[in-house]
């Protein structure tokens, strides 16, 4: 099939996402029900989930998720693991048959923990050693693909509505703490397994609905950085971004919004001296990564998950709260169906980040 | 006559509104379902639960009451009728609305009014009881937009970027709060006590409905944001 940069679609999106504060189990069978409601927002090319908590028993491990297009680029591959990592376990991920998932690729994941002798002469920090193995076989081995590589999470996607999606990888057998889900309607991209969403790195994973104009100058910044943007698609990118502002500059996730979706110089001038000071510095400072056009995010990470829409608030998203349980959706009905009464519901401003996080001791369980 | 929705697509749903000959229609567990009432014209639908995107579009006479939330784009494009929601609205509320009445309790989100417009008879009115989100009346061109601001009375009850390209119609805003930072085509004003005379039956109409009483919200300073005859647009984008 043609991949993407061979072909272009010109052409919305769903997503949905839940967390429990007090770190209870959120079962994935729920995520499927409140992304299923919004059915008619995506077309069937594409759906996924990132789970988070869900492999306590491997929490220290990393867990790479991994598409391969046959058994040699899997022995390939497999090969360069074996030579990097310390693999603790592997096995196929357990699907099902389902009607109209088809054409999957060999799903394959591994728990595994860096070669310390490797790790110890590359110099680099453990997080920095995996992530650089990881861009190595997405963009050099061809018919190898890891779309997962965090800890005590994991993403499923496919091609497909996202509640058949669901339904494939059995989600209802996983549980966690946190879950984010996508229905895709592919714009500018073909619709293929490793563009589906969630995409991930580490344990940082996004959703998105939207389309990011700025693109190409996010891409061209971010891929001085050592990052390949192999997918072609803005979701991607935003991954990328998020990972180097975070975990390599060492911004909170707060800043790194600020940076994504910057408010208007008009708006900066209007804020008190010390925040004008600081939203100015980011601006400055990162003005590449400023993100224009219209986009509604849900962000993943170890304990939590962010919201984020673009500064003018060009695409839909609702926040429901009750008890320690927060639902996002681009839909409210995607938030009724998993929780009809709710203690609170709001939109979240054009730019401003609804960041939720698990209490400590939650997370530590 | 009642429809349980539940687990019904859009489409069934619609026909089903449609097929109704009673004038009266209530629906059961709605969820998400969109374009509800589309070009409907002389029917009372009576919603429970949460309708979907694009509730009311093309809405041609009779009424919608909604008793919850409604989601992004209700009354897109209606021409008549009216749209009563007890509780708050999404994004885009009365988007290209051309005639008829939207009454929200609550708040309603990103782009209220955006692109309304009016000619001769026709004049939409768009009633929101709480505080509207930015970019309210963006590109309104006739209509009249009213935010109560009950419940928020310490801010102006919208946020940024107010009537950005507006070049006709009117919001009239029940607060003490005129932000610094309104476009310059936007001119404020206070409400004279004619204009006042005129929007009295919106208000009351707003607190019979919801079961507010008016004393609560009056007397009050009101004013209105109209285009500015004085500053014409000279470039129509913003300086980023």
């Amino acid at each position: 099939m043609l991949k993407e940069g061979q072909i272009r679609i010109p052409s919305g999106c769903a997503i949905s996402g839940v967390i429990d504060l007090e770190g209870g189990g959120v079962c994935g069978e729920e995520m499927i029900r409140s992304i299923s409601v919004m059915h008619d927002r995506s077309n069937g090319l594409g759906g996924g989930f990132a789970g988070y908590g869900i492999y306590p028993q491997y929490k220290n491990l990393y867990a790479f998720h991994v598409f391969y297009e046959d058994q040699s680029a899997r022995e390939e591959c497999e090969k360069f693991l074996d030579r990097h990592f310390d693999i603790v376990n592997l096995s196929k991920i357990p699907t099902r048959k389902h009607p109209r998932i088809t054409d999957a690729p060999l799903l394959w994941r591994y728990f595994l923990t860096p070669l310390a002798t490797k790790l110890s002469h590359s110099q680099l920090d453990e997080r920095e050693y995996v992530v650089r193995c990881v861009t190595r076989v997405n963009t050099r081995m061809k018919g190898a693909h890891i779309f997962s590589s965090g800890k005590n999470m994991g993403v499923f996607k496919a091609v497909g509505f996202p509640e058949d999606v669901g339904e494939f990888f059995r989600l209802e057998e996983y549980e966690g703490y946190a879950w984010t889900a996508h229905g895709r309607y592919p714009t500018n991209t073909p619709g293929w397994w490793g563009g589906a969403h969630p995409f991930a790195l580490l344990d940082y994973s996004v959703v998105h609905n939207g389309e990011i104009s700025s693109y190409d100058a996010n891409r061209r910044f971010i891929e001085m950085f050592g990052y390949k943007c192999s997918l072609l698609t803005d979701t991607e990118v935003i991954t990328y971004v998020i990972d180097y502002l975070v975990r390599r500059e060492g911004l909170s996730l707060l800043e790194a919004a600020n940076v994504m979706a910057a408010p208007f110089w008009t708006t900066i001038a209007q804020q008190e001296p010390e925040r004008r000071e600081r939203l100015t510095f980011l601006r400055q400072a990162y003005s590449s990564l400023l993100m224009t056009g219209p986009f509604s995010i849900l962000v993943g990470f170890e304990g939590g998950l962010m919201a984020l829409n673009d500064r003018l608030k060009l695409r839909s998203m609702v926040i429901g709260e009750r008890g320690s349980r927060v639902c996002i959706a681009s839909e409210e009905c995607a938030i009724r169906a998993i929780s009809p009464e709710l203690d609170r519901i709001w939109s979240p401003k054009g730019g401003e980040a609804a960041i939720f996080r698990c209490k400590e001791e939650a997370q530590c369980q | 006559m009642k429809i349980d929705a539940h687990h019904m697509d859009y489409l069934l749903l619609n026909q089903a509104v449609r097929r109704q000959t009673d004038s009266e229609v209530e629906i059961d567990h709605c969820l998400g379902q969109r374009f509800i009432g589309t070009g409907l014209a002389n029917k009372t639908l009576v919603i429970n639960g949460v309708p979907g995107n694009a509730l009311g579009a093309y809405l041609d006479g009779g009424r919608i009451i909604v008793r919850g939330n409604a989601q992004d784009a209700t009354g897109d494009t209606m021409n008549d009728g009216e749209i009563i929601i007890h509780g708050s609205s999404g994004d885009a509320t009365g988007y290209s609305m051309r005639g008829g009445l939207i009454l929200v309790k609550g708040n309603a989100g990103y782009r209220a009014g955006i692109h309304m417009k009016s000619y001769g008879e026709k004049s939409p009115v768009l009633v929101v009881g709480g505080a509207a989100g930015s970019f309210l009346g963006e590109y309104q061109a006739g209509g009249l937009i009213l935010v109560l601001g009950i419940g928020c009375e310490d801010r102006a009850p919208y946020g940024y970027f107010c009537g950005t390209g507006m070049h006709g119609g009117r919001i009239v805003v029940r607060s003490d709060h005129i932000p610094e930072n309104l476009p310059d085509q936007v001119a404020a004003s206070d409400l004279t006590p004619g204009e006042l005379e005129q929007i009295m039956p919106h208000i009351h109409r707003y607190c019979e409905t919801f079961g507010i009483d008016p004393q609560s919200l009056l007397p009050h300073r009101f004013y209105v944001l109209t285009p500015n005859a004085k500053n014409p647009y000279q470039r129509l984008y913003a300086m980023n």
